[in-house]
């Protein structure tokens, strides 16, 4: 096979890329001495509070800003939705205010007096047919493949229907939505803004205050979760900035609160459907029909990928209605729309299996063949290894033969796919006289272990350990590097990085060529040495080859694409939950989850075993506690806040068996991003547990105590 | 939160003539998980907020042959780790242990704990203690997965949210108060009450009252125990929880108390199930039926027929624990 000089190093000329490295951020995270956006004081920094609407549908009559305005301490007020607008969602943003203090700048909002018209609205859309009634529905998008009527109707296939959901959930970040903006001068202005893309912000800034976009400087240093809801600058951004130079240029912080952060900074759109699916006595699919709906807020939702993963059933029917709701709108939660589509097939094609009384992973296997061609066997691979790690013979039962005890024992199983191939990126590699390296880019790190993978590659190209490596992101001075969003980060970063250091190294190897006294080409670089390939004694140490540059740095820059084929897109992955089910409280206990991923080659094991960790952490908080509440008489949300929007704590998390998938197929493969795949498949996995433990479906999520408890009393 | 003056008095007495005569402008800070939420959601708004924490008087567990008295500032984790309360009055310890979590229950002190306001949401996003819009009540035709299914007809719809009360009131525990006119006696089990109208509260304390105490009768070989179902392992609030205090006779009951939370504006004590227990031999059957007898007039609302189920279970397993049949933990 042809090689190309940028193309990852085989298998045994690897000392770094695959092994467990511990992230290099680790020390600062834990040590409190990273700074977040919410760390960020400047000198005189005023904060800022927005006013937000309290009703779900209303025109603002009037808006009267005076009494704040005159509030000793306020520096600034701005209406930004005033009279005759139309509110569209409670909590959208009606005013603003910056003040000395956060207090001042409440009591300034609680004197900025608004009078509403209520209107008409809707907030829930699990009754489709009230929504319709109400005309919050779109025309519903109608598709057909081969000829399901047949198929369904042919007397030697098993039929299963069902109704499945996922209700509307929050991204909730820990870090809330917000940024401190500064204007230095007139129009220069700096944001340290908590993003998912800090290159792209600056473009975004000056489209709306109308600076070039070089005047613009976007810093975040850390960021606390983002998960799909952190790459805009949102209104409150903007208005942040309109209120800092309302206030002489002046710092301003402006944080969402908790409840804004639940209601308006991000929502992962809930998926409801009717699901009829047939399959021939041995197990083979023929047929699907779906009735699918769900909202995203005012603009309706995205449509999950129906039917997920096995997409080449021969036979299909799919309907799909969005619901128009007033509620905080939908943004990208990691992986859009799949973790809902493996909620409707997964658990439609494990009820089917269940009548079929075939063992569910002898089933998917038996239809890979109609995932996505280059998949197909490494699903049955990634299969048989959660069957190998969970024990699945030996736990594993029939369902509804899960004994009569109180608490009843269940396995469930779900796979997923994702894309994840890398963005564009650009770094400048520089390579000191004094031996020092650093990798800049304009990306982030948001918390997946963005610097640590930099690390590795730069320092496997260079042959120097990762301490060697200074990686320096978070500010959008450095080159462009797309956002971090769609699992793309890590196939962009690794690429780029690996080019530049490669362009870097050979540079070095020309400098110094001539001492060793062999042609650049003969050289190579290990073990913190240049040395002549094949004649290791024949070296300079780092040290002494930089110093051979004299007074002259070596700058690279790396790009990506590129070329050499360094990634590419497409995963696959299994997951296997085990869980216990308390049937006389129906509460659920999620005993292990195991889980077998492939994501092509691994640059740091142990970072990526990390992102499935905390993928399954957040899947088992989506599919027992997480679930936005609106109330119908009011309109407005009644769990804004982590009391009652509930997410697992360190004693609902189990024990996790993570396999990743390697060798010379996956390696050959290239980087494939990672961050989204893993959280697809618990929400399945762990409802067809509990199916499995108890003989009876729960139809949706998430898992409660009281629907549980409800499937048990119908069955 | 609005702007308040602070007031870190020495005694209680000097609490109690700081605080205001009518409901809504003074609040006492202990522990301050609950007041700092609401003020924070603008749910309350006192212009004064007298802390206790320079009132070195309310502190302190002291075990006798009287009884226990704890000091209204004990917090919850001292309660929790006490050896008397863990050996006389298990109940009492498993009550607090899931409290929350340990941060929680490290400020959370047992004053707070009966004191703190309900978790209603509706409550708590602004539609008042009996939730109410445009003059309506919002809890029967709205969201009441969370709301009480005993004492339920209105106008409160709402649970009262205290660990500490079902089991104090089993116990036959009494708290004093202090206020202008001096100290007074209160069985815990009156210090809670329905309101019927907003500008009532749910305990029968004044505005200008101070709890300084609590006293739990000996426990004389009372056996005592308590169950709760929370959903989560731990950050969680209760769906049901049951106290029960059993007087036996070897595995006879001779006479017991059985007192549910979070299934009423009041801790609700079930006769019941009292009488299903007594002069029964404790077993699995009988705990079953108590629990049975304890649900039995439940009236549910629209979403919250589950909880009449949990209160069941709650029960019956709180029966276990408290006759020793069963540990924590194997229930």
């Amino acid at each position: 096979m042809a090689t190309c000089k940028y193309d990852w190093p085989e298998a045994a000329e690897r000392h770094l890329i695959g092994k467990p490295i511990s992230r290099i951020d680790g020390p600062a995270k834990s040590s409190g001495r990273a700074k977040y956006t919410y760390d960020i004081n400047r000198p005189g920094m005023l904060f800022g509070k927005v006013l937000r609407c309290p009703h779900a549908h209303a025109k603002v009559t009037s808006i009267d800003i005076s009494e704040a305005k005159n509030l000793p301490g306020v520096k600034a007020v701005r209406v930004i939705q005033g009279e005759g607008k139309e509110i569209l969602w409670g909590g959208d943003e009606i005013a603003c205010v910056a003040a000395v203090s956060e207090e001042v700048a409440e009591d300034a909002i609680r004197r900025i007096k608004v009078q509403y018209e209520e209107l008409p609205f809707l907030v829930n859309e699990e009754d489709l047919e009230r929504a319709q009634s109400q005309g919050h529905t779109r025309a519903p998008s109608v598709q057909t493949k081969g000829d399901p009527d047949k198929a369904f109707a042919d007397p030697d296939v098993v039929i299963s229907e069902g109704y499945y959901g996922a209700p509307v959930i929050t991204h909730c970040c820990l870090e809330t939505h917000g940024q401190v903006t500064e204007y230095d001068g007139s129009d220069h202005l700096r944001v340290w803004i908590s993003t998912q893309g800090v290159s792209t912000i600056p473009q975004q800034f000056a489209e709306v205050l109308g600076l070039p976009a070089t005047h613009v400087e976007a810093i975040c240093d850390y960021i606390g979760g983002g998960f799909g809801s952190k790459f805009q600058i949102d209104r409150w951004g903007v208005e942040c900035a309109r209120l800092s130079k309302d206030a002489g240029g002046k710092a301003v912080k402006l944080m969402l609160e908790r409840d804004a952060e639940l209601k308006v900074a991000g929502t992962r759109p809930s998926a409801f459907a009717k699901v009829k699916v047939a399959a021939k006595k041995d197990g083979t699919l023929v047929a699907w029909q779906s009735e699918a709906w769900g909202t995203g807020g005012v603009a309706g939702a995205g449509v999950p990928p129906l039917p997920y993963v096995l997409e080449g059933i021969p036979n299909q029917s799919k309907k799909y209605t969005a619901v128009s709701t007033n509620t905080g709108g939908a943004r990208a939660w990691r992986a859009p729309n799949h973790p809902q589509a493996a909620v409707l097939t997964l658990c439609a094609l494990d009820d089917l299996a269940a009548k079929l009384e075939m063992d569910p992973i002898e089933f998917l296997t038996k239809n890979t063949g109609l995932a996505p061609e280059h998949l197909g066997e490494t699903y049955n691979d990634e299969l048989a290894k959660v069957a190998e790690l969970s024990e699945w013979k030996k736990y594993w039962h029939p369902r509804g033969r899960g004994g009569s005890g109180r608490i009843r024992r269940g396995l469930g199983v779900s796979i997923h796919t994702w894309g994840g191939r890398g963005h564009n990126s650009n770094c400048d590699v520089l390579i000191q006289p004094d031996g020092s390296v650093e990798v800049r880019l304009g990306s982030q790190d948001l918390g997946t272990g963005t610097r640590t993978v930099i690390a590795i590659v730069a320092a496997e190209t260079l042959g120097l350990p990762v301490e060697a490596i200074k990686v320096t992101l978070g500010d959008s001075r450095y080159p462009y590097s797309g956002a971090s969003g769609g699992s793309t980060t890590v196939g962009g970063v690794s690429a780029s990085t690996r080019r530049g250091s490669v362009d870097a190294r050979d540079q070095l190897f020309a400098a110094v060529a001539p001492a060793l006294g062999v042609p650049p080409d003969q050289l190579e670089a290990a073990a913190g040495h240049i040395r002549v390939k094949g004649n290791p004694a024949k070296s300079l140490s780092w040290k002494q080859a930089c110093a051979r540059l004299g007074t002259k740095t070596i700058q690279a820059t790396g790009k990506n694409p590129g070329p050499c084929e360094l990634g590419s897109s497409g995963v696959g992955g299994a997951q296997v939950a085990d869980v216990s089910v308390d049937t006389e409280t129906g509460r659920i206990k999620v005993n292990r989850m195991i889980a077998a991923q492939d994501c092509g080659l691994i640059i740091d094991m142990k970072t990526a075993e990390s992102q499935v960790y905390g993928a399954m952490i957040m899947g088992i908080s989506y599919a027992l506690f997480e679930e936005r509440v609106m109330d119908d008489q009011t309109g407005i949300m009644l769990n804004p806040n982590m009391e009652f929007y509930k997410l697992a704590t360190i004693g609902d998390i189990p024990e996790f068996i993570v396999h990743m998938m390697t060798g010379p197929q996956y390696d050959r493969r290239g980087v494939i991003g990672l961050g989204e795949p893993p959280v697809i498949s618990p929400g399945a996995a762990i409802s067809n547990a509990v199916a499995n433990a108890i003989g009876v479906r729960v139809p949706t999520l998430p898992l409660t105590p009281d629907k549980v408890l409800a499937a048990l009393e119908k069955a | 939160m609005q702007a308040f003056e602070y007031a870190r008095p020495k005694t209680a007495q000097e609490a109690v003539a700081l605080l205001a005569s009518e409901w809504g402008k003074s609040e006492l800070l202990a522990g301050g998980s609950d007041l700092l939420s609401r003020m924070k959601d603008d749910v309350s708004a006192p212009q004064r907020i007298v802390s206790l924490s320079g009132v070195h008087e309310l502190r302190g567990i002291a075990a006798s042959a009287r009884g226990l008295r704890l000091g209204a500032l004990v917090t919850l984790d001292e309660l929790e780790t006490h050896p008397a309360v863990r050996e006389h009055y298990a109940g009492i310890a498993q009550a607090v242990e899931q409290v929350g979590g340990p941060q929680i229950r490290n400020v959370g002190t047992v004053g707070g704990n009966l004191c703190q306001r309900p978790r209603c949401w509706y409550y708590r996003n602004g539609f008042g203690l009996l939730a109410t819009y445009k003059g309506r009540p919002l809890v029967p035709d709205g969201d009441n997965r969370y709301h009480a299914i005993f004492g339920n007809e209105g106008p409160a719809y709402f649970v009262s949210p205290s660990s500490l009360a079902p089991i104090l009131i089993a116990l036959g525990a009494s708290l004093r108060l202090l206020g202008p006119d001096g100290p007074r006696d209160l069985p815990v089990e009156q210090f809670f009450v329905t309101p019927k109208s907003e500008a009532e509260r749910e305990h029968a304390i004044k505005p200008n009252e101070v709890i300084t105490e609590v006293l739990v009768p000996p426990a004389n070989g009372t056996k005592s125990g308590f169950y709760e179902i929370l959903q989560k392992e731990s950050l969680d609030w209760p769906l049901a929880m049951a106290a029960v205090a059993l007087q036996m006779e070897g595995r006879r009951v001779e006479k017991a108390r059985v007192v549910l939370g979070q299934v009423a504006p009041v801790p609700w004590p079930s006769a019941e199930a009292e009488e299903a227990l007594k002069g029964k031999m404790v077993s699995e059957e009988v705990a079953e039926e108590a629990g049975r007898a304890a649900a039995s007039k439940a009236t549910p609302l629209s979403k919250n027929k589950y909880k009449v189920q949990l209160a069941r279970v709650a029960v019956k397993r709180a029966v276990l624990l408290a006759a020793g049949l069963v540990k924590k933990g194997e229930v």
